[in-house]
């Protein structure tokens, strides 16, 4: 139904508050399976994503299904088809859980995609009257990616999804995100590299705001050195923060 | 006693006024960032036009008060759809120059509005129950204080069924927590904008009809005073809440009318120096999340 | 423009102005008459004591970022003040101007350190409610100090016979000139100070300056209480020219009317302000002239109303510059001035020049 490629960012810059955090970054998100965009904490990951939906000043291409986007407000992007999943949830506090749903549904949602949500999150139904902001961490993740999995998407741009959940979670979440990704193209930001190995097909490499390395998710995954310089965290290793990343980690902020 | 009750009664009175104005200042603040200047002008302009509506059924008519209301709040709500489409938005998410092309307005209006109406106060005609007093307790209470109560929790009512029982509610309510993943949920926030604006320029259209009733005269002047106690009563009740606002609107206008009685017409400066003891505890006010 | 020719040309347009009230040119159509007579120089006075009121809301404003709607109160403490002083007791003009100085600075730093816990659009309220407090003191007339709404006539007792009267209008010009060269060299001090540059970057990014160990509060107060202090001296030299202290000068409309003139000018540009403030007094004197002439009068309601309130028209006016001249016309200057040098950066795309950052415009 389209080419090879659902999104394609070409030469994407941003800047937040005159600062800029992404430079001339380029990649293309398949039309299947996880793409992951690994790197340590500051790189400019998630201002990427934000860039890609007009949240933040920006310049350069972006192509949804080869049309161009990048002149576009951020509602008109979502709805051609973007479910979004950002940083740290980002579920609205005072609203219900049912309330949060009903305002992601953009219309073109179905019962199916409704009953889809309700199997995948049997505790969200339960908990509907529930105002989001009492929610735990992980049951608030459940929201926001029920948010984005109610309505019929081209792509879904997943935020670091584990990012301070109990492993048990962990593992949850990536289950929800490895049944969403057999339906639907996922580029996903992700430091926990068991949930990219695990789920990622593909990886691309931010490194001061820059991309330095694309390719198959193994081939990085299998080669000890290349983790170490790329990401600065042994494969394997948990710890999501890593120590070097502490000194570009302020850049972004 | 009877004293104490009458103050009470027309702090409320008072109070409902403030809300008026404080509601829809509150709304546009919360979801937009937008300290709205021309708001005190939305209520003159409510003020005049509505009266003359009112005169054309007959001044000091039920009718004519009725028609009044209904086109005071739909001159507010024209005037403040008007100007969020053709100042505000333009300058989208830039508030600064919001703010201070709502300055430009308010000025060039107030001065519009004196070269129109002249700048000197008018009287107006009321009803013969509005003109008089109801004995509550031994206190004689001027019966524009009911109709004012009954008008701001007419108000309150409807805002708040508004924002919990409608979409727009709901993107109104979620925009004020986070209007950036508003939008990046594929919803259009502006039309919610011109909302807020529509709605708040019609409870600031329905106060200046309101308040000619209490004041029993209508001015171009009348707007930029009551701006600045709705002013007050947003910072201190929250900027952004709905229900601050309505809370702080009563506390400041029975706490101006109590001191204004009993500390030597010290009114105006009490209500001052609550907002800076406010200030003092709790910087984002009484209702209001902290920044 | 080397800064030495900038330099130059600054003092020779200082020692043009100087001389104004020993020549008789006409300014046709921008001046009432001749520049030595005393209703031309009273208008070019009040000129330059706006342009050093709106010089010290530019400290505020375009310096610090702090946009606050009650710096009136400060210039008519300066103006009631001093009147009061004179009035009341027998204190000479010097030793009284001190006085009420030291009173300025108190009430500035007392109202500064309440309203600056709050920042932002709270902070513009805070501060408007502060001054409508003393606005409503004033119209009160409590004790008889003020005069209420009729306002309180100069006690020339204790001042010197030089400053006083329509014979001795030239002193006042040159006491105004002054004034406006003290307010704007001190301006021009605290700009290049350590507390300018301060005041400057918490503008920008208030965080990062408490990250590198800055007080940004601090800076905000003492830029608050110089920038209140200078307009408390303007006030009093204001009191002398217009020989009497007026209500109006403690509204919230008159702090706006200085934000008007700052934005008109180009927030951030010290020569805006004052470009912005003799401008808005010379069109809000001409305007008014236009509104009662007969040429307005024949008109049709429709233009006759609007034509005949220069309010309307300056408030429009502001309007107008705010959504189609970003950085006013020192931004329009520094535009044209850039397409004159081709090849220089012209990136119009960026936010205008000296406009604050909005806060939380990044969500």
């Amino acid at each position: 139904m389209s080419g090879p490629n659902v999104l394609e960012v070409r030469g994407l810059s941003a800047r937040i508050a005159g600062q800029q955090v992404v430079h001339d970054v380029s990649f293309e998100v398949p039309a299947s399976g996880v793409t992951a965009v690994l790197g340590r904490n500051g790189v400019g990951k998630t201002s990427s994503l934000r860039a890609i939906l007009g949240l933040i000043e920006r310049s350069g291409e972006v192509l949804l299904d080869g049309v161009r986007v990048d002149a576009e407000r951020t509602d008109r992007i979502v709805r051609r088809g973007v479910g979004y999943v950002p940083e740290d949830r980002e579920v609205f506090a005072g609203l219900t859980v049912a309330e949060n749903l009903r305002l992601a549904e953009r219309g073109g949602s179905t019962a199916e995609h409704r009953e889809l949500v309700d199997t995948l999150f049997p505790d969200l139904v339960r908990r509907a009257g529930q105002r989001a902001g009492t929610l735990s961490g992980g049951q608030q993740q459940m929201v926001s990616l029920a948010r984005a999995l109610l309505n019929e998407n081209r792509i879904l741009l997943v935020d670091e999804p584990t990012k301070g959940l109990a492993p048990r979670i962990v593992t949850e979440v990536a289950e929800t995100l490895a049944a969403a990704a057999r339906t639907v193209p996922v580029l996903l930001v992700e430091q926990n590299l068991q949930v990219v190995e695990r789920l990622a097909e593909r990886v691309v490499v931010i490194d001061a705001g820059r991309v330095v390395h694309t390719g198959p998710a193994r081939a990085l995954l299998d080669d000890p050195d290349l983790v170490q310089r790329l990401l600065g965290v042994s494969a394997g290793e948990h710890d999501p923060s890593g120590e070097e990343a502490a000194t570009t980690a302020e850049a972004g902020r | 006693m009877s004293t104490l009750i009458l103050l009470l009664a027309t702090g409320l009175g008072l109070g409902g006024l403030y809300f008026l104005v404080a509601s829809g200042l509150s709304l546009i603040y919360g979801l937009m960032g937008v300290l709205n200047f021309a708001h005190g002008s939305f209520l003159t302009l409510g003020a005049f036009v509505g009266l003359a509506a009112g005169n054309l059924v007959g001044a000091g008519t039920w009718g004519g008060l009725l028609l009044g209301l209904v086109v005071g709040a739909l001159t507010g709500a024209a005037a403040a759809t008007a100007t969020e489409l053709g100042l505000i938005r333009p300058l989208y998410d830039r508030h600064i120059e919001q703010v201070l092309v709502t300055v430009g307005l308010s000025l060039a209006t107030v001065a519009l509005f004196e070269g129109i109406w002249g700048p000197n106060p008018r009287n107006v005609t009321r009803t013969e129950w509005l003109a008089s007093t109801t004995d509550v307790l031994g206190a004689h209470v001027p019966n524009t204080a009911f109709l004012n109560v009954l008008a701001a929790a007419a108000v309150l009512g409807g805002i708040v069924a508004f924002l919990r029982y409608t979409r727009y509610g709901l993107i109104i309510r979620a925009g004020v927590e986070n209007r950036a993943m508003v939008t990046a949920l594929g919803i259009d926030v502006r039309r919610a904008f011109t909302l807020v604006f529509a709605v708040g320029g019609a409870a600031a259209g329905l106060g200046g009809v309101l308040a000619t009733q209490s004041l029993n005269y209508v001015s171009p002047h009348m707007g930029a005073s009551l701006l600045i106690f709705a002013f007050i009563v947003t910072v201190i009740g929250g900027m952004g809440s709905l229900t601050g606002a309505a809370v702080a609107s009563v506390v400041v206008a029975v706490l101006q009318q109590l001191a204004n009685f009993y500390l030597n017409n010290t009114g105006d400066l009490i209500v001052v120096l609550l907002l800076a003891l406010v200030l003092l505890v709790r910087p984002s006010g009484l209702m209001g999340r902290p920044a | 423009m080397t800064r030495a020719s900038t330099r130059l040309g600054g003092l020779a347009l200082l020692v043009l102005l100087a001389c104004l009230p020993l020549l008789a040119l006409p300014v046709p159509g921008v001046l009432p008459g001749y520049t030595y007579e005393p209703g031309t120089l009273q208008l070019l006075a009040l000129c330059w004591l706006t342009a050093a009121l709106a010089l010290s809301y530019h400290l505020l404003f375009g310096v610090a970022g702090l946009m606050s709607f009650g710096h009136a109160l400060y210039f008519a403490a300066g103006i009631y003040g001093l009147a009061i002083v004179l009035d009341r007791t027998d204190v000479p003009l010097l030793p009284a101007a001190a006085l009420v100085l030291v009173g300025g600075v108190a009430l500035a730093f007392v109202v500064g350190a309440i309203s600056l816990r709050v920042t932002g659009i709270s902070f513009a309220m805070v501060t408007l409610a502060f001054a409508q407090a003393g606005n409503v003191l004033v119209r009160r007339d409590q004790g008889d100090l003020t005069g209420g709404e009729e306002g309180l006539a100069l006690a020339t007792d204790g001042v010197p016979a030089a400053l006083v009267g329509v014979v001795n209008t030239r002193n006042l010009y040159w006491l105004a000139l002054a004034v406006l060269l003290v307010v704007y060299l001190v301006v021009l001090w605290i700009e290049r100070s350590r507390a300018g540059h301060m005041a400057a970057a918490v503008r920008e990014n208030e965080v990062r300056v408490r990250i590198i160990g800055g007080r940004p509060y601090l800076t905000k107060l003492v830029v608050f209480v110089l920038a209140a202090s200078l307009a408390t001296v303007v006030g009093m030299a204001y009191l002398l020219l217009q020989s009497g202290a007026s209500p109006a000068t403690s509204t919230a409309d008159f702090t706006l009317t200085l934000l008007v003139m700052v934005v008109l000018g180009g927030v951030g540009s010290r020569w805006g302000a004052v470009v912005g403030a003799v401008l808005y007094t010379l069109l809000d004197q001409r305007l008014a002239e236009l509104a009662h002439s007969e040429a307005v009068a024949g008109l049709p309601a429709v233009l006759r109303i609007p034509l005949s309130e220069p309010m309307f028209l300056l408030g429009t006016c502001f309007v107008l510059v705010v959504i189609f001249l970003p950085g006013g016309l020192a931004g329009a200057a520094e535009r044209l001035a850039a397409r004159r040098r081709p090849g220089s950066d012209r990136d119009g795309s960026g936010p205008a020049p000296g406009v604050p950052a909005p806060e939380g415009a990044v969500a």
